[in-house]
C-alpha cells in the first residue's frame, strides 16, 4: 500500500512496497504511456519525472517513490496544453514507432530543466535512451527546436 | 559428419513452422484475388456497406463521413515505418480529397475474409508494404474519386464530363455549383465500380511524393498511442510465460504449489509442450510469482549445441567438397582461380541477431466457446489470424484479430508465437480476456534470430590485375528451410542468396567472366526469422568489404575498382556514384577522418552507402558522417524515406558493434539490453540522404539501405587502420564507439 503523487494527484495504489513504480503506474494507476522495455532501468522507455528529476520508473519503488511528486508523461503539459517538448516532437516529426518516445521526451524536458540551451555534447551526454527505430537525429532537431522555442 | 544434435535440430525445425504454413496456404490460395483487387471486387455495388459508425463505403478503401472527413483503409502494419501515412497519402492523391480531413483505420483480417480478401494482402514485410499494393490502393482512391463525382453529376443531373473534383470539393464548372464528398458520399457508395480507372503521373503528384507530416504522431508524443501492450478489456487478466530456453526442449513439470498463495496469482498454464504461464491479477504479480516457480525442462540434446559447434559446423560446410546450392554461376570459376596469376581468399562470419523491438512480445486474447478474438500488434494480420484460427480451433467466422499500433517490429512480428500463446493461455480460461507479455528476458531468448551464416571469397585476377574469378561460398543457416519450406527449390533457398542474386529483386551489381555464387546449407536449431534487411545484411557485408579487398590486392581505388566491374549494372552505379560525390570521394577528407563504400540491391532498390570516421587507439571508432543513397524507383514520401535510411543505420551499425547472440548449452546467452546493447543518441552519425528515384518501378524502403551500414563503415576502418574485421560484433574485437 503507497500514496503515491502522480500528476498533482494523489492515488493510493495497493501494491507490495517492491513493486516497481513502472508497474504500478501502468496497472494498478492505469497510466500506459509509461513504458516497459527492459526492467533493468537500461533502455529508459519508463522515464519518468520524479520530483523533477528524470528517473527509469522500473528501478524505483513505490516506497521509494512515496511522497514524491511524480510526473509521467500524460502530466507534462500543464493546463490541457503540450509541453513545448512534445510541440517540437510534432512539428519535426520525430516518432518513428513511437514506443520509446514518451521516456525520450520525459528525459528531454528534464534537461532543458535544468539546462535550457543544450549543446549537442550536453545531449549526448544527458540522453541515453535506446530507440530501435534510430530516429535521434529527429531527436536532436526537435531538442534544439524546443530549446529555441 | 553431422553431430547428433544438429540432426535433431534439423528436425526440430518443423516444431513452429505449423502455423506459419497455414497462413502461406492461406495467402498462396487466395494471392490472385489479392493481386487482382482493385477493380473486380466489391466496390460498394448497389446496397452501400458502411463502417462501424454507419458511414457509407464509397469502396472498401474509403468511407467519407458527413463532415467531410475520409477515412482511408490501411491493410498493411505500421510499426514506424511510415506505411500508413505513404498508404493514405498514394490513396489521397488519386481521390481528390483534403489531406487535412484524412484519418485512417485498420479493417481487421476477419472482416477482410468474410468479404473475399477485399483488402488483399495484410502482410508487412519484405519491405513490401507500400510497394506490393501501391497499385490498387491508388485504383481504390481514383474509382472512389469517379464515383463521388458520377454522384454530384446524377444529382445535378448534368453530364459527369463537366464536372472535376479538388481538395474534396466538386464543381460543376460551366455553373460553377460546388458539393462536397461528405454530401454525395451515400449516393456514390451505391454506384456501380467503374470499370476503367486511369491513374495520374507520379509527376503530377501532390500529395503523394511530398514529405508531409505524419499522420500517427499525436498521439505518440502524449502518451495516448495504444499499443498491443496497453490493450485493457473489462476483467482481464495478466500472463507472463517462459518457454523452455532450450529451442526444441519441452516442458517437464512444474510446483504449482510453490506459488499458489502468491498474492494475485490465479493459474499456471501448460503452453504447448515447451512453456508455462502464470495468469495473474497484474503482469507484475504474474511475473514475480513465474520467476517463484520450480520448473523442469526435458532440454534434450540441443543442450549439447554451443556457438563452438555451430562454428565448427558452418566452417566444414565452406569446403569445396561439400554439397552445396549453386545460386548462380557463370564461366568457370575453379578453372579461373587455378590458372590466377594472384589468388585472394577471405573468410568472414556473421552472428545471430535479436529483433529487440522496444516493445517485448505480447497478444491479449478473448476465448468463449463460440469466439476468439485477439488484439495484438503484428506485421501481418492474416497470419496473425491464422494462427489465432489454429490455436483456438474455431471457425474462420468466429475468429478476429485486431490490429494495434507496433512498438518496433523490424521482421519480428510478422511471426505468430506470441499470438498462438495468448490463445493457448486463453482457451483454459474461457470468458476471460488474458494479455500476455514476454519480459525482455523471454524476448531476448526466444527470438526469431538473424540467421547464422560464414562465408569463403576466394577471387582471381589475370596478370594486368583484371578480377576474371570470384567464388562466393557461403555456408549456414536457411530462414525458408525453418518458417516457409514451401519456399525452397528442390531444398535450395533462393532468399539466401539476396544481394548476390543473378537477378530479380536483389541482384549482383557486377559483372565477373567467372562467378560462382553457392550455399552450404547448415540450420542449427537456433530459430530464424526475417530480421531487418534478412540476407541482404551478411551478403552485402561480405561482398563488399571483400571488394574492397580485392581493390586493395590489384593496388586500384575501391570506387574506381568497383566501376570497372558495373558496366553493365547502370542502377546499381548510379547510387554509388551519387554517394561518392557527396561524400567527396577522391579529394581529402578532413585530418584523421577515413572513409569507406558500398553497394547493394535489395528488395527492389538500388542503395550505396559512404562513411566517414577517425579511429582513436586502433580500437576507438567515431562515425562522424554517413552519406546513403537509394533508387527505389519512386519516393512516396521523402520526410520518411529519410528517416527510415537513418534509422536503418542505427540497426545495422548498433548490431556491427553491440549486437551478436550467442549460443550456450543450447539457448541465448544475451538476456538483456546490457548484454545486447544498443546504439545511443551519443553514437548517431549524421546521416545525409541522396535519394535518387529514377521511376519505371517501385522498390523497397525499410530495409535496402541497411545493407550498406556495415559494410561502409568497416572499409572506412581499413582505411584508417590497414586492419580487416571479418567476424562480428565488434566488441568482440574489443573495437567500440568513440
Amino acid at each position: 500500500m503507497a500514496n503515491l503523487n502522480i500528476n498533482g494527484k494523489t492515488i493510493n495504489v495497493d501494491v507490495e512496497d517492491d513493486t516497481p513504480l513502472l508497474w504500478a503506474i501502468r496497472e494498478n494507476v492505469g497510466l500506459t504511456g509509461t513504458k516497459y522495455g527492459c526492467g533493468i532501468a537500461q533502455c529508459g522507455a519508463c522515464t519518468v519525472h520524479i520530483d523533477g528529476v528524470a528517473m527509469r520508473s522500473c528501478g524505483v519503488t513505490v516506497s521509494e517513490a512515496a511522497g514524491k511528486a511524480i510526473t509521467t508523461i500524460e502530466g507534462l503539459g500543464v493546463n490541457n496544453a503540450l509541453h513545448k517538448v512534445q510541440l517540437a516532437w510534432i512539428a519535426n516529426d520525430v516518432p518513428q514507432c513511437g514506443y520509446c518516445q514518451s521516456g525520450m521526451i520525459m528525459a528531454v524536458a528534464a534537461l532543458l530543466k535544468e539546462n535550457p540551451k543544450p549543446t549537442d555534447q550536453d545531449i549526448d551526454d544527458a540522453i541515453t535512451n535506446i530507440c530501435r527505430c534510430g530516429t535521434f537525429q529527429q531527436v536532436r532537431e526537435a531538442i534544439h527546436a524546443a530549446a529555441s522555442a | 559428419m553431422l553431430p547428433q544434435a544438429h540432426k535433431e535440430a534439423a528436425m526440430n525445425q518443423h516444431i513452429m513452422p505449423k502455423l506459419n504454413r497455414r497462413a502461406f496456404v492461406i495467402g498462396a490460395t487466395t494471392a490472385g484475388a489479392g493481386l487482382a483487387l482493385g477493380l473486380d471486387l466489391p466496390f460498394g455495388g448497389p446496397s452501400v456497406v458502411r463502417a462501424a459508425d454507419g458511414s457509407p463505403e464509397v469502396n472498401c478503401w474509403v468511407v467519407i463521413r458527413p463532415d467531410d472527413t475520409v477515412v482511408i483503409r490501411i491493410a498493411r502494419s505500421e510499426m514506424g515505418q511510415g506505411t500508413l501515412t505513404g498508404l493514405a497519402q498514394l490513396v489521397a492523391e488519386e481521390l481528390e480529397c483534403d489531406w487535412s480531413k484524412v484519418t485512417t483505420e485498420f479493417p481487421t483480417p476477419g472482416q477482410s475474409v468474410a468479404r473475399k480478401r477485399v483488402w488483399g494482402d495484410f502482410s508487412t514485410g519484405g519491405s513490401r508494404g507500400i510497394r506490393t499494393s501501391q497499385d490498387y490502393v491508388r485504383k481504390g482512391g481514383a474509382a472512389a474519386r469517379m464515383m463521388l463525382i458520377q454522384a454530384a453529376a446524377n444529382d445535378w443531373k448534368v453530364p459527369v464530363s463537366e464536372c472535376k473534383a479538388s481538395s474534396s470539393v466538386i464543381t460543376h464548372m460551366p455553373s460553377g455549383k460546388t458539393t462536397t464528398y461528405g454530401k454525395v458520399a451515400e449516393a456514390a457508395g451505391k454506384l456501380e465500380p467503374p470499370t476503367d480507372v486511369k491513374l495520374k503521373d507520379p509527376k503530377d503528384w501532390t500529395i503523394a511524393g511530398k514529405g508531409l507530416k505524419r499522420l500517427d504522431t499525436s498521439d505518440k508524443t502524449t502518451g495516448k498511442m495504444v499499443y498491443g501492450i496497453d490493450v485493457k478489456l473489462p476483467g482481464m487478466l495478466n500472463a507472463a510465460i517462459k518457454d523452455c530456453p532450450v529451442f526444441g526442449g519441452k516442458l517437464k513439470s512444474f510446483d504449482e504449489a510453490k506459488i499458489a498463495s502468491m498474492k494475485g496469482v490465479k493459474k499456471v498454464v501448460r503452453v504447448g509442450d515447451s512453456a508455462v504461464a502464470v495468469v495473474a491479477d497484474t503482469w507484475w504479480h504474474a511475473k514475480t510469482a513465474l520467476d517463484a516457480l520450480p520448473i523442469v525442462w526435458d532440454e534434450g540434446d540441443n543442450a549439447k549445441v554451443s556457438s563452438e559447434t555451430i562454428a565448427k559446423w558452418l566452417a566444414e560446410g565452406l569446403d569445396n567438397a561439400q554439397p552445396a546450392y549453386v545460386g548462380q554461376q557463370n564461366g568457370d570459376v575453379k578453372a579461373a582461380i587455378a590458372s590466377a596469376a594472384k589468388k585472394v581468399e577471405a573468410v568472414y562470419s556473421y552472428p545471430y541477431q535479436n529483433h529487440a523491438t522496444m516493445e517485448p512480445m505480447n497478444a491479449t486474447a478473448l476465448y468463449t466457446a463460440d469466439k476468439c478474438e485477439v488484439w495484438c500488434g503484428t506485421q501481418n494480420g492474416e497470419a496473425a489470424y491464422a494462427a489465432a484460427l489454429e490455436a483456438s480451433g474455431l471457425p474462420p467466422e468466429k475468429v478476429d484479430v485486431h490490429k494495434m499500433m507496433l512498438g518496433g517490429g523490424f521482421g519480428r512480428r510478422g511471426m505468430t508465437d506470441y499470438v498462438r500463446q495468448a490463445v493457448a493461455i486463453a482457451k483454459q480460461m474461457p470468458g476471460t480476456p488474458i494479455k500476455l507479455l514476454w519480459s525482455r528476458e523471454e524476448d531476448m531468448q526466444h527470438g526469431k534470430y538473424h540467421p547464422i551464416t560464414q562465408c569463403k571469397l576466394t577471387g582471381a585476377f589475370d596478370a594486368d590485375n583484371n578480377l576474371v574469378g570470384l567464388h562466393y561460398r557461403l555456408s549456414g543457416q536457411s530462414i525458408l528451410f525453418s518458417v516457409r519450406p514451401e519456399a525452397l527449390q528442390n531444398g535450395m533457398d533462393p532468399a539466401a542468396f539476396q544481394g548476390v542474386a543473378q537477378s530479380g529483386e536483389a541482384a549482383i551489381g557486377y559483372t565477373v567472366p567467372n562467378l560462382l555464387v553457392e550455399h552450404a546449407m547448415r540450420n542449427p536449431h537456433v530459430p530464424p526469422g526475417f530480421w531487418r534487411g534478412v540476407n541482404v545484411n551478411h551478403n552485402a557485408i561480405y561482398l563488399e568489404c571483400f571488394m574492397d579487398e580485392l581493390a586493395q590486392a590489384a593496388g586500384q581505388d575501391p570506387l574506381e575498382f568497383r566501376r570497372k566491374l558495373m558496366g553493365t549494372h547502370p542502377k546499381h552505379l548510379a547510387v554509388l556514384n551519387a554517394v561518392a560525390e557527396k561524400i567527396g570521394w577522391g579529394t581529402p577528407a578532413p585530418q584523421g577522418v577515413y572513409r569507406g563504400i558500398a553497394q547493394v540491391m535489395g528488395y527492389g532498390s538500388y542503395v550505396a552507402g559512404a562513411a566517414e570516421i577517425s579511429v582513436t587507439d586502433g580500437s576507438k571508432i567515431k562515425v562522424h558522417r554517413i552519406v546513403a543513397s537509394t533508387d527505389p524507383g519512386y519516393v512516396v514520401n521523402p520526410a520518411q524515406v529519410e528517416r527510415q535510411i537513418a534509422g536503418s543505420f542505427v540497426y545495422g551499425l548498433s548490431a556491427l558493434f553491440y549486437g551478436g547472440c550467442t549460443v550456450k548449452d543450447g539457448r541465448i546467452e544475451q538476456t538483456n539490453f546490457d548484454t545486447y546493447n544498443s546504439m545511443r543518441i551519443n553514437e548517431m552519425p549524421k546521416v545525409e540522404s541522396v535519394m535518387a528515384p529514377s521511376g519505371g518501378f517501385w522498390g523497397g524502403v525499410g530495409e535496402p539501405t541497411i545493407g550498406v551500414a556495415a559494410p561502409a563503415v568497416l572499409n572506412a576502418y581499413f582505411a584508417a587502420t590497414g586492419k580487416r574485421i571479418r567476424t562480428f560484433p565488434l566488441r568482440n574485437q574489443n573495437i567500440t564507439f568513440a
